[in-house]
């Protein structure tokens, strides 16, 4: 039999996506759909899936362009919550800014901001129950900062000092807190998000009140944790609520290398028969109202929730990156949704309870709280300047109890430390 | 006392840990109504219910996930793999995180779970229903490995992993689940009943992981192994009349090193039989192992006596499987002086 002819065909051509913009370039986000604060409509929390996917395609915004709360998605928050919310994104971002300056002077190895994505978490995490479990990727140091988590806590571990309750063994910001509900941090993506699936589902089968929150980014939605979890989620109808911090970039490559340029994130949802809904995420008021409906949603028993919140990595992907390298400088000015921090700020001046002053004053003095802790945290040592943990913690928790073989690994290991350090180390710290 | 086998006693174990910890759950593919592709969790939905033993999608990479999620809960998983050869997609889920949750955390989540999944071949399963990936897990820090070779040491092991609060691998070898094999794949199959392990008390009782089994004495040899090939081993040092003295390790992560040096140094050989593929098997660290400590007590080399370095083989199984003809080979071997 003869090969068909395909003459009259063109060839295939493999499609590799590119961002709109580069290095150069302007930035013109003109083309991009928003629709207006307040125009998307809010459905009840125990909608089925298939009468709200629309919302999986839209944009829930409460503050509109000059700064007022509107539309049936407004959360009507206290005046109380509203600076309390602002306090705590303005604390996170002058924490960033000290811990990040702190890495170039050389004090830790490394370290990562959240500039610009500071609402997904902060008013997320303000919506949520403080028992409910919150499972974060590596960029949600606001729900610490939302749950008072020590600050000093957070320094100790970016310096892996004496201080740090883990004991240096993992990379800074992977912060660790049972007690205020966040999961430790893991460098793996997306494996968290089974994880809350499951800290949901043994709520669950135990009668429990507590749901479970989970966060990653766009690009980490590719990882098939993501996709067993959804569909474990969908299956069990966990209570669990599934954030998709979508800012546009992970590391150098855009949302296109994850699906963005076919569809949303939020319309994940729909293909798996869940809720979903696309949220602007630099609007703090759309975070806590989204956060709030899926949290109702999970507690009644109605099932899980995948949110996308729509925001922009203002900064670097980490202090190893330089985004000069691959985007356009002025994606970040021209942001169309703006900055978190300045909105919510210019909504409680347009409501009368704030003002520049007092919001330049509350940055001064969390600059000056962030410092002076800083200094106490050094107090405590800095990374690469003496090992602040006694040598044998190396070899402990790796079990229970630690077994033979680690027993005997830590004393040749301690035996020849103390061969090359006969008069010990400075702080004592064998 | 009941006459149990192997299915039976792990069905037992797990029954009995469920019952005496509300927090005991199971899941798996195909382990909640039906109790499972090989019948180990027959009935437990019934008995406990259908939160507590359920079926799960097809996902190793989910089944762990959640099961590190319930861990992190407060509850004590069970999940099952249902054949060692799908636990590649869970791999990261195991290595990353349940190996690794006491120690980032310093203890404030732990992993207190233990993974079922029958391994090994002899089956006729071919490649992708036969391996033996124990070295892979004994290789990650943090992670404990079991292997049972009876009916009564596969009830005691699983309840004590089940209780360890650390996460534990346990691998049933599937071609002993009925009945002990010898190597003789054209012999009928011999049923546990007729093997004196096979008598299992229906109550709790525990065997502590980590503690190997002397299962013949002996002043000549040392054979080491686990699972299927201890059996093997038995009916070959009765085949050639060598006083070989048969370990089953039972725990290979922590392993018996007090055992196995105590035996070499009294034997002066040792011999070291699995299934899995040669390169970086576990024998490869118990051979290092007993080198180190035992050197010049050894009157020969270490031998071991393992798979070949190939995907397992469908047709050429029995070729492939460390049977009577190459273990003998391997006894003459070592006893040449």
């Amino acid at each position: 039999m003869a090969a068909p002819d395909k003459s009259n065909l063109p060839p295939l051509e493999l499609h590799v996506p590119e961002p709109k913009f580069r290095p150069g370039d302007t930035a013109d986000f003109s083309g991009l759909d928003i629709p207006a604060a307040g125009a998307t409509p809010r459905p009840d929390e125990v909608a089925a899936p298939d009468d709200m996917r629309d919302l999986a395609y839209g944009l829930v915004r409460v503050l509109d362009d000059a700064h007022q709360a509107v539309g049936p998605w407004d959360p009507r928050l206290s005046d109380e919550q509203l600076l309390e919310m602002l306090r705590t994104m303005a604390l996170t971002r002058a924490f960033d800014e000290r811990m990040f300056r702190a890495q170039r002077q050389g004090k830790t190895s490394f370290y990562m901001k959240c500039t610009g994505e500071e609402a997904t978490s902060v008013a997320a995490a303000f919506a949520l129950d403080r028992e409910d479990m919150c499972f974060p990727s590596y960029r949600q140091q606001g729900i610490l900062f939302a749950r008072g988590y020590p600050m000093i806590e957070m320094m100790n571990q970016i310096f892996s000092n004496s201080g740090d309750k883990l004991k240096g063994r993992q990379l800074p910001i992977m912060y660790c807190s049972r007690e205020d509900g966040f999961f430790t941090v893991s460098g793996n993506l997306a494996t968290q998000y089974p994880q809350a699936v499951g800290w949901a589902m043994a709520s669950a089968a135990k009668g429990d009140t507590r749901i479970a929150a989970a966060w990653t980014g766009e690009g980490s939605t590719a990882e098939g944790d993501f996709h067993s979890a959804a569909t474990f989620a969908a299956v069990y109808n966990a209570p669990v609520i599934m954030n998709i911090v979508n800012n546009q970039w992970a590391i150098s490559s855009f949302s296109g290398f994850a699906g963005g340029e076919r569809t949303t994130f939020a319309a994940r949802a729909v293909g798996y028969g869940i809720a979903g809904l696309r949220v602007d995420g630099n609007d703090a008021l759309a975070v806590y109202a989204a956060t709030q409906w899926a949290a109702n949603r999970a507690r009644t028993n109605n099932g899980p929730t995948i949110i996308e919140y729509f925001t922009y990595r203002s900064e670097a992907h980490s202090t190893s990156d330089d985004p000069n390298g691959y985007r356009s400088a002025q994606e970040r000015e021209e942001w169309p949704l703006g900055d978190p921090i300045n909105r919510l700020k210019q909504h409680c001046i347009a409501k009368g309870i704030w003002d520049e002053e007092r919001h330049a004053t509350q940055d001064k003095e969390l600059a000056e709280t962030v410092r002076a802790t800083g200094k106490e945290a050094e107090k405590l040592g800095v990374l690469g300047h003496g090992m602040h943990q006694p040598f044998r913690t190396m070899f402990e928790d790796v079990f229970e109890e630690m077994p033979w073989h680690l027993k005997e690994q830590a004393e040749m290991a301690i035996s020849e430390r103390k061969e090359k350090f006969p008069k010990g180390l400075p702080r004592g710290n064998e | 006392m009941p006459k149990m086998n192997m299915i039976q006693a792990i069905n037992s174990a797990l029954d009995c840990a469920m019952a005496a910890d509300p927090d005991v759950v199971i899941m798996g593919e195909d382990v909640g109504f039906f109790g499972g592709v090989f019948r180990a969790t027959a009935g437990l939905q019934e008995r406990h219910g259908k939160t507590r033993c359920f079926d799960t999608p097809i996902s190793e990479c989910g089944i762990i996930g959640v099961a590190v999620g319930m861990a992190a809960y407060g509850m004590r998983p069970v999940p099952e793999i249902q054949f060692a050869d799908y636990i590649y997609p869970g791999l990261d889920q195991i290595i990353s995180e349940a190996a690794r949750m006491r120690y980032r955390s310093a203890g404030e989540f732990t992993s207190s779970m233990t993974i079922r999944s029958p391994f090994g071949g002899g089956i006729f399963g071919g490649q992708t229903h036969s391996q033996s990936p124990e070295a892979i897990f004994a290789h990650v820090s943090g992670l404990k490995t079991v292997i049972p070779s009876t009916p009564y040491d596969a009830k005691g092991l699983l309840i004590s992993a089940i209780e360890d609060n650390d996460p534990v691998m346990f691998f049933e070898p599937k071609r002993i689940y009925n009945g002990p094999f010898d190597g003789y794949y054209d012999r009928p199959v011999k049923p546990w009943a007729k093997h004196p392990a096979s008598d299992v008390p229906e109550e709790m009782y525990r065997i502590p992981l980590g503690k190997a089994n002397i299962v013949r004495e002996g002043g000549d040899l040392t054979i080491l192994a686990y699972g299927t090939m201890v059996h093997v081993a038995l009916s070959v040092v009765e085949a050639h009349g060598i006083d070989a003295e048969v370990i089953d390790l039972r725990s290979i992560v922590p392993v018996d090193i007090e055992t196995i040096e105590a035996s070499v140094k009294k034997t002066g050989r040792c011999m070291i039989i699995h299934e899995a593929t040669r390169t970086s098997g576990f024998g490869a660290e118990l051979s290092a192992l007993v080198q180190e400590r035992c050197f010049y007590h050894l009157e020969a080399p270490i031998e071991r006596v393992t798979g070949f370095d190939t995907p397992y083989p469908h047709s050429l199984e029995w070729g492939y499987f460390p049977g009577p003809v190459r273990i003998g080979n391997a006894l003459d071997k070592i006893m040449k002086d």
